[in-house]
């Protein structure tokens, strides 16, 4: 027998059982008495973000830094809708939070009463799963089977939906220790036939090439990917969500390949006759146009859901598993086997060769200009100057693809981006969660001038937390991502692009009690950076960079990844 | 690659929004639904849902996949891919019954082994169960006497066992 407790008591309750130490809120009148448990539990640090969509982002950042579930609480009607974006970001990229939303009483529901929306139909396309919470008794195995949905299988966001009455009503809390849910079974353990014969293609390969995506990260095989890609002498490459999977300051990384990748990676992949693509679901970004990705290649494709696999490209050894696990069961065989060290680094010896030469031709390159601070520029300091360990947010755009070229992540879970729904305004509330969760390090948001005023408003939430972020924004005094489309593909024509009227970052960095300056020339980029990531307090700077530097290499929308326009 | 006709079997759980999820998930990815039939099961927990759709095979391996990936799917089952299967739809149709037809409608219905379900002194509602092509037959050979009104069910559908041990 349970405890009697309340519906709102519970939900604090099954927090607590969860391991939740921080969660990311916003009150209204529909969650008022969950607000009140809280008031009253020790243990549960809320977060009160200044807008709902910076609540699940924060919960979101908070999921991607930490590998735990980030929990969000919302009202009703407007605080659920307004976590929308939040909740089809970490939707798109696979990231485990629990965003609770308040709901009117049952039995208004479809009743057009204040602040009611249908909060499980609007979102059920973009969760992995959701609840509406109709008796009290279902709620305790519906909080714990939200908890298991979301972290496990191929991680996503739920919702749960809590009519007002449900939270004041009374009932046994019975928490149980363990769910099953017998339509849910993720496959987690690869079939070894499958795992052997993607042994025997390596073994056979000439040129292959070892392809990383976020499902590298979130199932943390980092350690697996660098043995297996050390003991066989495979190049490395990474989409957006697959970077940190392997270390990018490693000879064997070649950095990340699609639309906005390295030459030498795409060029890799184009060439190669083995693909082994691990965690990753080949996007448009990353094949561009799909016939003519990886065309000499046998694919080997290491992925947790079944839908990924043939979903875009054709694969020849289709592996459903862990990617952790699965990579064990290849490390494995290769160790059965026992193909010296040699044989790898000769077999593939003529392959580098070639891909050293691509690396030559076209590194990863920017020019230099000693009147003005390239973005670049700014990235590679940043790097430097941080040893490539720091937690990097971005938001959307240019700054985003900078970041992800120019800081040369070392470590999973240090890139902190919205790669699937590319959601502006994602970065900084992100931010607030990665710094939440990851006390004491250093967490840096690299923003652009659009993007950073998408969310800006949680300036304050940072303040009232007390987190050092240190905010970077790449002024270009455009929406710089579009603006480059519009110069390359529509003879320039800059249509509303142009964000002529700003506020005064700095100031209004001050004005929420931050720390806020400008800078405008290279030879004052190191030592403000010296001086902020020293600072324990937020920090805004407001970096005037060439206001037309553009992303390259960039391979056009709908084009071959080898047709790069290049700087 | 070919397009072709699929009937899945659907095992799902019997709550709220279950449904609304399958055919969600139809719209927002852009997959066809020909017919839809769905009710309870012997236990009733567990709705059956029988699907008829079309695509090519990527594209119902695709649609296979992506049900099963839904929390409250139970069970997928390709029915025209596993291979021997019953299939029946059943039409409720409203005709015409006019004096100078009426005969000719009865002869119709034995040999369709059709019931006539309602008669009025113009009208008769003629029930008929059967795969596509048969209701379409009848269909077919009612149509020139005055089809009224028509309601059909969709498609249900279930594996044949092996006739041999």
């Amino acid at each position: 027998m349970g405890k009697v407790m309340t519906g709102a008591r519970m939900i604090v309750e099954a927090l607590k059982r969860e391991g939740v130490e921080v969660i990311f809120g916003y009150p209204g009148g529909a969650v008022i008495d969950i607000y009140d448990e809280i008031y009253k539990t020790e243990g549960i640090h809320h977060v009160l973000v200044r807008h709902e969509q910076g609540a699940a982002h924060a919960a979101d950042g908070f999921a991607r830094s930490t590998g735990r579930v980030g929990v969000a609480l919302v009202t009703s009607g407007p605080g659920a809708t307004n976590t929308v974006t939040g909740i089809a970001t970490a939707y798109m990229d696979s990231i485990p939070i629990v965003v609770l939303t308040g709901q009117v009483p049952t039995k208004l529901i479809g009743n057009d009463a204040f602040q009611e929306v249908d909060t499980t139909g609007i979102t059920r396309p973009i969760t992995k799963h959701n609840f509406l919470v109709k008796k009290i008794e279902d709620l305790p195995r519906i909080l714990k089977a939200a908890f298991y949905i979301a972290k496990t299988g191929r991680p996503g966001p739920v919702v749960v939906d809590l009519p007002k009455d449900v939270q004041q009503a009374k009932g046994e809390f019975d928490y149980p220790e363990e769910i099953h849910l017998r339509s849910y079974n993720p496959v987690y353990e690869p079939h070894m036939r499958q795992i052997e014969r993607a042994y025997q293609l390596l073994e056979k390969a000439e040129r292959p090439v070892f392809l990383l995506g976020g499902g590298v990260i979130s199932s943390d095989a980092a350690p697996e990917v660098l043995e297996l890609a050390e003991r066989l002498n495979l190049p490395v490459t990474m989409t957006l969500m697959g970077l940190g999977g392997f270390p990018g300051d490693h000879h064997q990384s070649l950095g990340m390949l699609g639309m906005h990748g390295t030459y030498y990676a795409n060029m890799a992949v184009a060439n190669c006759d083995v693909l082994l693509a691990v965690g990753a679901r080949f996007d448009d970004r990353v094949t561009g146009r799909v016939d003519a990705f990886a065309p000499m290649a046998k694919i080997i494709h290491i992925d947790i859901d079944p839908t990924s696999i043939q979903k875009n490209v054709k694969v020849d050894v289709p592996i459903v598993g862990d990617c952790k696990r699965s990579l064990q069961r290849l490390l494995e065989v290769v160790k059965e086997v026992g193909q010296p060290k040699k044989y790898w680094q000769e077999r593939f010896k003529d392959w580098w060769e070639q891909i050293e030469i691509w690396r030559k031709r076209y590194p990863l390159i920017y020019k230099y200009d000693p009147n003005v601070i390239k973005p670049q520029f700014m990235i590679e300091k940043l790097y430097e100057m941080t040893k490539g360990e720091a937690i990097i947010a971005t938001e959307v755009g240019q700054n985003q693809m900078w970041a992800a070229q120019f800081y040369k992540f070392k470590k999973p879970r240090t890139l902190i981006t919205s790669g699937g729904l590319g959601t502006m305004g994602f970065g900084f509330p992100a931010s607030i969660g990665a710094q939440m969760g990851n006390p004491g390090k250093l967490v840096i948001d690299i923003a652009g001038d659009g993007s950073i005023q998408m969310k800006i408003q949680e300036m304050a939430t940072a303040m009232q937390e007390r987190l050092p972020i240190k905010v970077i924004i790449l002024n270009n005094g455009y929406l710089g991502m579009v603006r480059q489309w519009q110069e390359l593909f529509y003879e320039r024509r800059y249509s509303q692009v142009s964000m002529a009227v700003q506020p005064d970052f700095v100031k209004l960095a001050e004005s929420y009690g931050a720390f806020g300056m400008r800078i405008t020339k290279p030879e004052e980029v190191e030592p403000v950076l010296k001086k902020i990531l020293e600072m324990n307090t937020l920090c805004v700077l407001d970096v005037i960079i060439a206001p037309e530097e553009g992303v390259f290499p960039m391979v056009p929308a709908g084009k071959a990844t080898t047709e790069m326009i290049l700087v | 690659m070919a397009e072709r006709k699929c009937t899945l079997s659907v095992l799902v759980e019997n709550t709220p929004g279950a449904l609304a999820r399958i055919a969600g998930l139809f719209s927002g990815r852009g997959f066809n639904i020909d017919s839809l039939c769905v009710a309870e099961t012997l236990d009733p927990t567990l709705s059956h849902l029988t699907l008829v759709t079309r695509g090519d095979d990527q594209i119902i391996e695709q649609i296979i996949k992506q049900l099963r990936r839904l929390i409250d799917v139970y069970k997928v089952v390709d029915v025209t891919e596993e291979g021997d299967y019953v299939e029946r739809e059943m039409a409720l149709i409203k005709v015409r019954a006019e004096k100078e037809n009426r005969e000719e409608i009865m002869r119709i219905c034995e040999i369709f082994r059709c019931k006539i379900v309602d008669v009025s002194p113009k009208t008769y509602i003629v029930e008929v169960t059967g795969d596509q092509n048969k209701l379409q037959a009848v269909i077919d050979l009612l149509k020139p006497m005055g089809i009224k009104e028509i309601v059909r069910t969709g498609t249900i559908a279930m594996k044949r066992e092996k006739k041999t041990a």
